[in-house]
């Protein structure tokens, strides 16, 4: 299907230039990384932009390092990228493991993780795994340099606190200072490509905090500090976590519609909520057991 | 309009191209290049791939504009010179029946080949996730191409 409009294209080479660019078009411009989201809005004509803004040109977008300790996660790093990275395998175990899950290869190769969370539709895989590690995102505009914590970026299903002169430069990850590991759960129709039905993300402290997001279960992907504060008064126990598992009917709601039911979502959430805890369990005790399953990825791991 | 320049399966090409025409719109009727297919137009199928600078790419999803200074492969470039070892492999195993698929499970599996020479079986379905075949399946590709890691 062809897109059935015209619009303008420019690819500037600096962050000043796409940001002047920015300022001028305001919100009639689009900013363009992968594409992958952007181009099928494009051919649905939801919201016709003026100037398609292309920042692959900026190459300091496209950087994944460790800054004292601090992970960094620039706006051009595709979910492929992710999967090749050493500093994220050791670092964010649980983003890898998400970033594994996304659509397929081809789409991995192109698809960038803030673009995820940029375009925010309810499943993507992303957010989850940002949320139980506090992320904050890094925004530049002509006005200057903005932050936002993961738990307010989200306003509504394809909707973020983002502004209309605003482009997304990274997104950083706080290092734990304590023992950590984390655990990511996608329900799908069927392996190799889907999107979420629902998710959960779990990341385990060595003192036995523990942080909790569910996703695609709502409009918006969500923590649950009413589960996490169950536990961490409460402790591991069988009992702490069947009364955990329980409590998550009353901090989630997810709908009917074309992929599952809230049923099935509702029941599955509670039974990837305990797989997840007990992965990451096992992962902070035994932390080799994290590569098992991604161990062709493991071989093609670089070091920045 | 603007004028792009990129590698087409070793050749250079340059062509004008509007911003709102997607790159496999431009290969299949501006370029002539007809392997890659216009399946779901959304990213699922993977009839559409093609690889830029090495990597496996869904056409469809990418503006033309963006290609500029790229390196773009198709199945017509890979079969230059008749089948490639790695088609002749497909072929023996009758992998295909009408083909639709074929040049996004070729391009594919020659990506995941050029990455990694020994995959596993995991490695081959993790690779092809994507290409959606409604034809043969998927388990002939995956024995063409792990018959053809033992011949190499």
């Amino acid at each position: 299907m062809a897109i059935p409009y015209e619009f303008g294209y420019q690819k500037p080479a600096t962050l000043q230039e796409a940001i002047a660019l920015l300022a001028e078009h305001d919100k009639n411009a689009r900013i363009l990384a992968g594409g992958t989201d952007l181009v099928n809005e494009l051919k649905q004509g939801f919201r016709v932009p003026e100037i398609l803004i292309d920042i692959k040109g900026i190459t300091e977008l496209k950087n994944i390092q460790l800054v004292d300790d601090q992970l960094e996660i620039g706006a051009l790093v595709t979910f492929s990228e992710i999967l090749h990275s050493k500093i994220l395998h050791d670092n964010a175990y649980i983003l890898f493991e998400a970033a594994g899950l996304v659509a397929s290869n081809g789409v991995r190769n192109r698809a960038t993780m803030v673009g995820n969370i940029c375009s925010a539709v309810a499943c993507m895989d992303s957010a989850s795994p940002l949320l139980v590690h506090d992320a904050v995102i890094h925004l530049i505009s002509s006005q200057g340099e903005r932050n936002v914590p993961i738990q307010k970026w989200f306003d509504d299903n394809r909707k973020t606190t983002i502004r209309p002169n605003e482009l997304v430069t990274h997104v950083s990850i706080p290092i734990p200072k304590v023992k950590y590991a984390g655990a990511y759960q996608k329900m799908m129709r069927y392996s190799g490509e889907d999107l979420s039905q629902a998710n959960v993300g779990v990341l385990l402290f060595a003192d036995n905090t523990v942080h909790v997001a569910f996703g695609s279960v709502g409009p918006i992907p969500k923590r649950s500090p009413k589960i996490e504060n169950l536990l961490k008064a409460k402790g591991l126990s069988a009992d702490t976590i069947e009364e955990a598992k329980q409590m998550i009917e009353k901090v989630i709601a997810p709908i009917t519609d074309v992929r599952a039911s809230k049923e099935y979502r509702l029941h599955m959430c509670k039974v990837m909520f305990v797989r997840a805890l007990n992965t990451a369990q096992a992962r902070i005790k035994k932390p080799k057991l994290i590569t098992k399953k991604l161990h062709y990825e493991k071989k093609c791991l670089q070091s920045e | 309009m603007k004028k792009n320049v990129f590698s087409l399966n070793d050749e250079i090409r340059s062509i004008y191209i509007n911003p709102n025409e997607t790159l496999l719109e431009v290969l299949r009727d501006k370029l002539g290049v007809k392997s890659p297919k216009c399946g779901c137009d959304s990213g699922d199928c993977g009839a559409c791939t093609v690889l830029i600078d090495g990597k496996s790419v869904r056409s469809c999803l990418i503006l033309a504009i963006e290609v500029d200074g790229s390196t773009i492969s198709t199945l017509e470039g890979i079969s230059k010179d008749g089948l490639s070892p790695l088609q002749k492999a497909f072929h023996e195993h009758n992998v295909f029946q009408c083909g639709y698929c074929a040049p996004g499970m070729i391009l594919s599996a020659t990506e995941l080949l050029k990455k990694n020479p020994h995959p596993s079986e995991h490695d081959i379905k993790e690779a092809i996730a994507g290409n959606l075949c409604r034809c043969t399946g998927y388990i002939p590709v995956i024995e063409a191409i792990l018959d053809f890691t033992k011949k190499d």
